[in-house]
């Protein structure tokens, strides 16, 4: 695996009492597809969180430890969150687009970035529809609400406005659990297409997504790595009994 | 299922009921006012037997009790339309900013505070507002700006700026309030700031909310009538800018309802004043629905 893209060491984060994650030391790889898995509450979406800061959002939670991008501490106190947000993109559980219309749910990432001047945003508006595959779609529809866009569509949507802000990593919740089989599939299609690009860590709940589309993955449980590595590895030949209970279909 | 027959039917038999109920409601609400707006008419026209439409409408001298009368309603017209975009202008800007304020930006202490501080200027009689532009806001207006007298259409716009205050704030904060966490999450995770998310998404998002606030704020301005009577200065005459009295529709209706001789000329022009009124009130409410309906249908 090449120098990770995102390193935490010993990250532990509380939600006032509540220990969510308990010494969490993960390499995610650059161009590679990460999957988080494990059983509800055990604190895939806390994690994910951490690596945009996310979870600043909430008054309530406390990060310690060490956790990096690119090399740099995302923690440190003079961090620029702004810069971090457009480094770090994410697509949510539910597709989540603006209430606006589709090509201004696109620029608006590109505004308040400045990314390109207002002559260039046709073309940008038109790469990013393009890289989701739905510019031929939705060309003659650019001034429609986004909202009456299929979910499949919109959750496109919700994945190019974060390309278009050029980031390195996108971090996905569970962005398939909204969507019917065939869409799902349809979107990790393009989740492979991507990763020639950007590095991807996405969290599911469903094994087969998992064992399908990602290079690595992370078995969380109860706020514990329990293990972690190659796809193949862990879907085969998991080293942890822990793990081997929950990918059989034992607890979960 | 011997059992459960009675039952099925019993309950049938309340729906219904319930149903009726409730359209009989409905219907009375309607029936009410088609029957104002027929009395209105009813009364009201016969003025015309007198004056053209157009001399009503657009004749600039309202002198009801000279010989012989002249019911020409522009100059309170005018009046009512100066006054209230004076409010409007006054009170849109403030009242918004101070729900985004009141729902995105103070914290929970504050925000509890202010709240509870609209809820009380929002119980404050009208005529209580009025008597307190009139004797602390007009003399300030007068000395300001050098006036003979302080009772001008501005002090009316900023009287009644302040009802029209807690509504616009209290309804767009519960509209704004309303917008789902979602958006704002998803512009946050984008790395907008707290400004761009409220401004641009939120803002945005709660327009249709934001702007019944605004029409509900400014039907109470157009349709305040003893606020404006006391701080107005009462002349019927046409301003020619906002620091000159004016009189406004309402104010006109009450001052004078009393000397008129029911049935008479006098006394049907101020029922024909009322229907300018209704027509005006139902045009923005009109088109304020338009408005709505386009651009919430997307
Ligand atoms: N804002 C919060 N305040 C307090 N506790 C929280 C908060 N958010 C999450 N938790 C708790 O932290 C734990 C981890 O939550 P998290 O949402 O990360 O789980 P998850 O693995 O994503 O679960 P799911 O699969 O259901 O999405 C849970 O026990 C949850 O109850
Ligand atoms: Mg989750």
């Amino acid at each position: 695996m090449d120098p990770a893209i995102i390193q935490t060491r010993r990250l532990n984060l509380y939600y006032g009492n509540f220990h969510a994650l308990n010494d969490i030391d993960l390499d995610v790889g650059e161009r590679e597809i990460t999957a988080l898995i494990g059983p509800s509450g055990c604190g895939k979406s806390t994690l994910v969180r951490v690596f945009n800061r996310m979870n600043d959002l909430i008054d309530s939670a406390r990060v310690t430890g060490d956790v990096r991008v690119h090399g740099e501490n995302i923690y440190a106190p003079n961090v620029d969150l702004i810069s971090l947000r457009s480094r770090v993109g994410m697509v949510f559980q539910r597709p989540n687009p603006f209430p606006l219309s589709v090509r201004d749910n696109i620029t608006f990432g590109l505004e308040i970035h400045r990314r390109g001047s207002r002559k260039d945003f046709d073309a940008l508006v038109e790469d990013g529809l393009r890289s989701v595959l739905l510019w031929d779609d939705l060309k003659d529809r650019l001034q429609g609400s986004a909202l009456s866009l299929s979910l499949e569509q919109q959750q496109r949507l919700c994945i190019a406005r974060v390309l278009v802000m050029r980031p390195d990593i996108i971090l996905m919740d569970e962005p398939c659990s909204a969507l019917d089989p065939i869409a799902t599939l349809r979107i990790e299609e393009l989740m492979r297409e991507l990763k020639k690009n950007y590095t991807i860590v996405i969290v599911t709940h469903n094994m087969q997504q998992a064992a399908r589309v990602s290079d690595f993955t992370a078995f969380l449980y109860l706020g514990t790595l329990v293990e972690f590595g190659g796809t193949k590895q862990i879907f085969t030949a998991p080293a942890q009994q822990k793990t081997e209970e929950y990918i059989t279909g034992r607890f979960g | 299922m011997h059992q459960t027959r009675p039952s099925v039917t019993l309950r049938k038999i309340r729906e219904w009921c319930i149903e009726r109920v409730i359209f009989l409601c409905g219907i009375t609400s309607i029936v009410i006012v088609v029957l104002i707006f027929l009395f209105l008419l009813k009364e009201g026209l016969a003025v015309f037997r007198h004056v053209g439409l157009l001399q009503f409408l657009l004749g600039k001298s309202w002198y009801p009790i000279s010989d012989p009368p002249q019911f020409g309603v522009l100059p309170l017209v005018i009046g009512s339309v100066l006054v209230t975009l004076g409010a409007a202008a006054i009170s849109v800007p403030l009242g918004v900013a101070s729900a985004l304020y009141i729902a995105e930006i103070a914290p929970r202490r504050i925000k509890e505070i202010l709240k509870a501080g609209i809820e009380l200027l929002a119980a404050i009689p009208s005529v209580v507002i009025g008597f307190i532009g009139m004797v602390t806001l007009g003399p300030v207006i007068k000395s300001v700006f050098h006036l003979s007298t302080g009772l001008t259409a501005l002090t009316g716009s900023i009287t009644l700026a302040f009802m029209a205050m807690p509504t616009i704030v209290s309804i767009a904060e519960d509209a704004i309030t309303a917008v789902p966490r979602q958006y704002r999450e998803a512009a946050a995770a984008m790395g907008a700031t707290q400004w761009q998310t409220t401004w641009r998404i939120v803002a945005y998002a709660a327009r249709p909310g934001m702007l019944a606030a605004v029409m509900l704020g400014l039907g109470r301005v157009i349709g305040e009538t003893m606020a404006v009577m006391m701080v107005t200065g009462n002349a019927a005459l046409i301003p020619h800018s906002i620091l000159q009295p004016v009189r406004t529709l309402t104010a006109t209706i009450a001052a004078e309802m009393g000397e008129t001789v029911q049935g008479g000329d006098h006394y049907a022009a101020l029922f024909a004043i009322g229907i300018v009124l209704f027509v005006i009130t139902f045009a923005i409410n009109g088109i304020a629905d338009l408005y709505l309906h386009r651009t919430t249908r997307g």
